[in-house]
C-alpha cells in the first residue's frame, strides 16, 4: 500500500494520468434516470442523524448553545444563519471532524467520531479539486483512498459522469473547468464516496446567480434520483428552502434555533416555477424574517 | 525569442562598454590600477579559449561536487521536509537544528573538513550538501504545510488515510515549493563548491582561482569565474525545465 501511494505520486511526477478523450459535451440538465450509478453494494443505506443540546466553543467564545437538530434517513434538512454563526462547525461536528463540547450526535445510531466519519462526506465550500487531477481521478479519490485501483475507480466513476451532465470531461484538469462544473465534479466526488450522509457547506456560494440556479436544480435531479441523508449549510434562503425538506434558521452566535420551516415543494422538477409560487414566497419571507431577529 | 532579446542586449552593452573601458586604459586609471590587472572582455575570450582544456579538466571536477553533493543536499532536504510532517515532535526537535545549520559559517568549518575528510571530495560534498540543504528543506517544509485545512477536512471524510493524505494532497501541493528551493540551492552550490576547494583541494575551478590571484593571471580568472557562472545558469536552467515538466498545473 506504502509503496503504491508512492508510484502514484511517481506517476504524478511522469506526467501520465491520461484518460480516454470524448468530445461530447452535456448540454442539457435534464432528469437523470434512476439507479445504474453506484453498484447496489455501494448504495447506502438510508441513515439519520440527530442532534441532542449540542454545545460548542472556541476556546472562550461559544459558537453553539443546546442545539437540537433531526434528520430522518434520506431526508434533507437546510441550515441557515448569519455568517460566522458556527453553521460550518455544526457541519465538521456532525461528520465526526470535531467533538462537541457537550451533548449528543448521532448519526444512523453511531454517536463514536470515528463511526460519524465513515458515514458521512463533506463537500467543502471551495471545491477542493486537486489541480493536479483529471476530473475523474478526483472524483474516484474516495475509491482509491480505500484501496481501489486506477482503472477500476475511473470505470466506477466514469459511469456517474455520464450520468450528471460531465462526459467528455473525463481527463480535463480542473482549472480547465468553469465553475458549475467544478462545483458539479466536487460534488460528484462526494457522491461517489458512497456514504449515506453528506455534509454540504454553501455548495454554490462561488457561483454567479445564473449558475447558481442552474446548480440547485442540478443538484435537486442528483437527489431525486440518489437519495441521500443531506445537512445543507447555506446563507442563501431560496436556496435552502428549495433544496431541503426543512430549514432551520440559526441565530447569530452563539448559534441556537430560531425558526424551523417545511419547504412547501422541496427539490421540484420544475425550479422556477417553485421558488416563484405563493407558498415558496411566503415560506422565504418568514425565514428572511426569523434571520433578522436571529441576528439581533 | 523576444524574452531574451533584452537581457542579451543589456549583456552585450555592457561588454561592450566593459571593453571600450578596459582596451582604452580608462577603466584602470579610474580604479588607479596597473592595466594588467583589469582585462577586457576580448582578453578574457582569448584567455578562455588558450586555457580551455585546463578550465575545462578544472570545471569537470567542480561540476561533479556541485551536482553531487546539490543531489545530497536534495535528498535529505526532501527527506527531512517529509520526517518532520510526518511527526510533530521531530518538528519541534529538529526545526532550530535545521536553521541553526544554515548558520554555519562555512569558511570556519571548511579547514575542520579538510581535517576530518582529507583532500577528497568528501568535504566539497559536506560544504555543497549543507548550502543545498537548508533552501530545499524549509521550502518544501512549508509546502508540505501550506494545504489547506478544508482539503484535508475533505480527505478525512473520503477515508484518507495519513499517508495517503501525504502522498496524494501534501507532496504535490508541495512540489513547486520544493522546486523553488532547489532552484536557490542550484544558484548558491557553486559558491558552497568554491568555498569547499579553496581551503585544500588538489584540482578544481576554486583552486585555479586562488592560484590566478597569487599569479596575477586576472583574464584567467575571470574565465574561471565565466564557467563556473555557466555552471550555476546551467543547473539552475535544468532545474527549471524539469519543473516544467512536472508541475504543469500551474
Amino acid at each position: 500500500m506504502r509503496f503504491l501511494l508512492v508510484m502514484d505520486f511517481l506517476d504524478l511526477l511522469s506526467q501520465k494520468p491520461e484518460v480516454r478523450q470524448d468530445t461530447n459535451m452535456p448540454t442539457e440538465i435534464g432528469e437523470f434516470a434512476a439507479g445504474g450509478g453506484l453498484p447496489a453494494s455501494r448504495e447506502p443505506p438510508g441513515v439519520s442523524v440527530a442532534v441532542h443540546g449540542l454545545q460548542h466553543s472556541y476556546g472562550q467564545l461559544q459558537t453553539i448553545e443546546r442545539l437540537d437538530l433531526e434528520v430522518p434517513a434520506h431526508g434533507v434538512l437546510g441550515l441557515v444563519g448569519p455568517s460566522g454563526c458556527g453553521k460550518s462547525t455544526l457541519l465538521e461536528l456532525i461528520c465526526g471532524l470535531q467533538e462537541p463540547a457537550a451533548g449528543r450526535v448521532d448519526v444512523g445510531g453511531a454517536p463514536d467520531p470515528a463511526d460519524r466519519l465513515s458515514r458521512c462526506a463533506f463537500m467543502p465550500q471551495r471545491d477542493m479539486l486537486l489541480p493536479w487531477l483529471p476530473a475523474i481521478d478526483n472524483a474516484a479519490l474516495a475509491l482509491r483512498n480505500r484501496g481501489a485501483r486506477r482503472r477500476a475507480a475511473r470505470v466506477e466513476a466514469a459511469r456517474l459522469f455520464e450520468r450528471f451532465g460531465l462526459a467528455g470531461f473525463e481527463s480535463t484538469r480542473p482549472a480547465e473547468l468553469s465553475g458549475g462544473m467544478r462545483q458539479r465534479v466536487a460534488f460528484l466526488r462526494t457522491l461517489v464516496a458512497g456514504k449515506p450522509v453528506l455534509a454540504l457547506d454553501e455548495p454554490f456560494a462561488s457561483l454567479d446567480a445564473i449558475t447558481r440556479a442552474e446548480m440547485q436544480g442540478w443538484l435537486a435531479a442528483a437527489l431525486r434520483s440518489d437519495p441521500r441523508t443531506v445537512v445543507l449549510v447555506s446563507h442563501d434562503v431560496e436556496e435552502a428552502l428549495y433544496l431541503a425538506d426543512h430549514v432551520t434558521v440559526l441565530s447569530a452566535r452563539p448559534a441556537r434555533v430560531v425558526e424551523k420551516l417545511s419547504a412547501p415543494a422541496p427539490r421540484a422538477p420544475d425550479r422556477d416555477a417553485a421558488v416563484t409560487s405563493p407558498d415558496f414566497v411566503a415560506a422565504r419571507e418568514r425565514a428572511m424574517a426569523a434571520l433578522h431577529k436571529g441576528s439581533r | 525569442m523576444s524574452r531574451w532579446a533584452l537581457p542579451a542586449l543589456l549583456l552585450a552593452t555592457l561588454i561592450g562598454a566593459w571593453q571600450i573601458a578596459a582596451s582604452s586604459g580608462a577603466l584602470a586609471d579610474l580604479l588607479g590600477l596597473e592595466p594588467l590587472l583589469v582585462p577586457s572582455p576580448a582578453e578574457i575570450a582569448s584567455a578562455l579559449w588558450d586555457s580551455r582544456a585546463l578550465l575545462a579538466e578544472n570545471a569537470s571536477v567542480t561540476l561533479r561536487e556541485i551536482v553531487l553533493g546539490f543531489l545530497i543536499g536534495l535528498g535529505a532536504g526532501l527527506g527531512f521536509a517529509l520526517l518532520l510532517r510526518y511527526s510533530a515532535t521531530l518538528r519541534r526537535a529538529f526545526y532550530p537544528l535545521m536553521v541553526a545549520s544554515q548558520a554555519i559559517p562555512i569558511p570556519v568549518i571548511a579547514p575542520i573538513l579538510i581535517v576530518w575528510f582529507g583532500f577528497g571530495i568528501g568535504p566539497k560534498l559536506v560544504v555543497v550538501a549543507l548550502i543545498c540543504f537548508f533552501p530545499i528543506a524549509v521550502n518544501a517544509t512549508d509546502g508540505l504545510r501550506s494545504v489547506d485545512p478544508e482539503a484535508t477536512k475533505m480527505m478525512r471524510t473520503l477515508d484518507a488515510s495519513r499517508r495517503q493524505l501525504l502522498w496524494r494532497v501534501e507532496a504535490p501541493t508541495a512540489l513547486p515549493y520544493a522546486f523553488s528551493g532547489a532552484k536557490i540551492a542550484a544558484t548558491i552550490a557553486p559558491i558552497a563548491a568554491i568555498f569547499g576547494e579553496w581551503v585544500g583541494a588538489e584540482s578544481g575551478l576554486g583552486v585555479l582561482l586562488r592560484e590566478d590571484i597569487a599569479n596575477l593571471q586576472t583574464a584567467r580568472l575571470f574565465a574561471a569565474t565565466a564557467v563556473l557562472t555557466a555552471i550555476a545558469l546551467a543547473l539552475y536552467g535544468a532545474i527549471a525545465l524539469v519543473e516544467r515538466r512536472i508541475v504543469t498545473w500551474r
